[in-house]
């Protein structure tokens, strides 16, 4: 996974920054485009999948390497 | 999909409770959610322009404390004058060593995101507050104005 139309980088933030900010992001977006954060916040693995079953984002992939968290979003 | 709506009553004045309140409405409001928080008795302290938020050790064995001071410790000591103030700035840098916000750029993110802030008028008059104490942008008004929100609210919680 590679395309993105924005990217944000989260490392350092702690909960509930990382999808507040990356909320932020989003509401500048169109419809379709992908968001890319990166985040070393443990406990945004869930959250990014829950705040993206809330709010009809897809959550097209999550994964982690090297102690950082990749999440790729797509604005609906 | 209709808009859900979160009603909280945020009660109390220290640093460590202070969080709940924002946290929580900031992601309700990140999500989709409506939210009204309405701020009664110590409460009012967040809502102050000047955040000057404390957490203390007093009576609370909950509280992690460096060295482990906080199992071999008498409580009584944390009753010292100047304690206070110590832990409390011990925990601020704590939490910015942590990338946790303050608390006040989670109540900015909160009044950007539309989050209503209520505070009780009553409290305000019983303490003798005046509203230039106050951050623009709440309003002041009673328990009635609280359950006009709170009565069709999904969810609702007293912090």
């Amino acid at each position: 996974m590679s395309e993105y139309t924005e990217k944000f980088d989260a490392t350092g933030l702690n909960c509930p920054l990382p999808i507040l900010r990356s909320k932020k992001v989003l509401t500048s977006m169109n419809s379709g485009e992908v968001l890319y954060v990166i985040s070393t916040d443990s406990g945004s693995v869930k959250d990014f999948d829950a705040f993206c079953k809330q709010t009809g984002n897809e959550l097209l992939e999550s994964s982690e390497a090297d102690g950082k968290y990749h999440y790729y979003i797509k604005k609906t | 999909m209709p808009e859900k709506k979160l009603a909280l009553i945020a009660t109390k004045g220290t640093l460590d409770w202070a969080y709940p309140p924002f946290i929580l409405a900031s992601t309700a409001a990140a999500i989709g959610y409506e939210v009204q928080i309405f701020f009664t008795f110590y409460g009012l302290q967040l809502l102050k322009k000047d955040l000057n938020l404390k957490v203390s050790p007093l009576g609370n064995p909950g509280m992690p404390m460096p060295m482990g001071m906080d199992s071999w410790m008498p409580n009584i000591v944390t009753a010292l004058p100047g304690m206070e103030a110590m832990m409390s700035s011990m925990m601020k840098s704590k939490m910015k060593s942590k990338g946790v916000a303050s608390v006040a750029e989670l109540r900015d993110l909160c009044l950007e995101a539309e989050v209503k802030m209520i505070a009780c008028q009553m409290t305000v008059d019983l303490f003798d507050m005046q509203p230039s104490e106050f951050i623009d942008g709440i309003d002041y008004a009673g328990a009635a104005t609280f359950f006009e929100f709170a009565g069709e609210s999904d969810v609702n919680l007293f912090i």
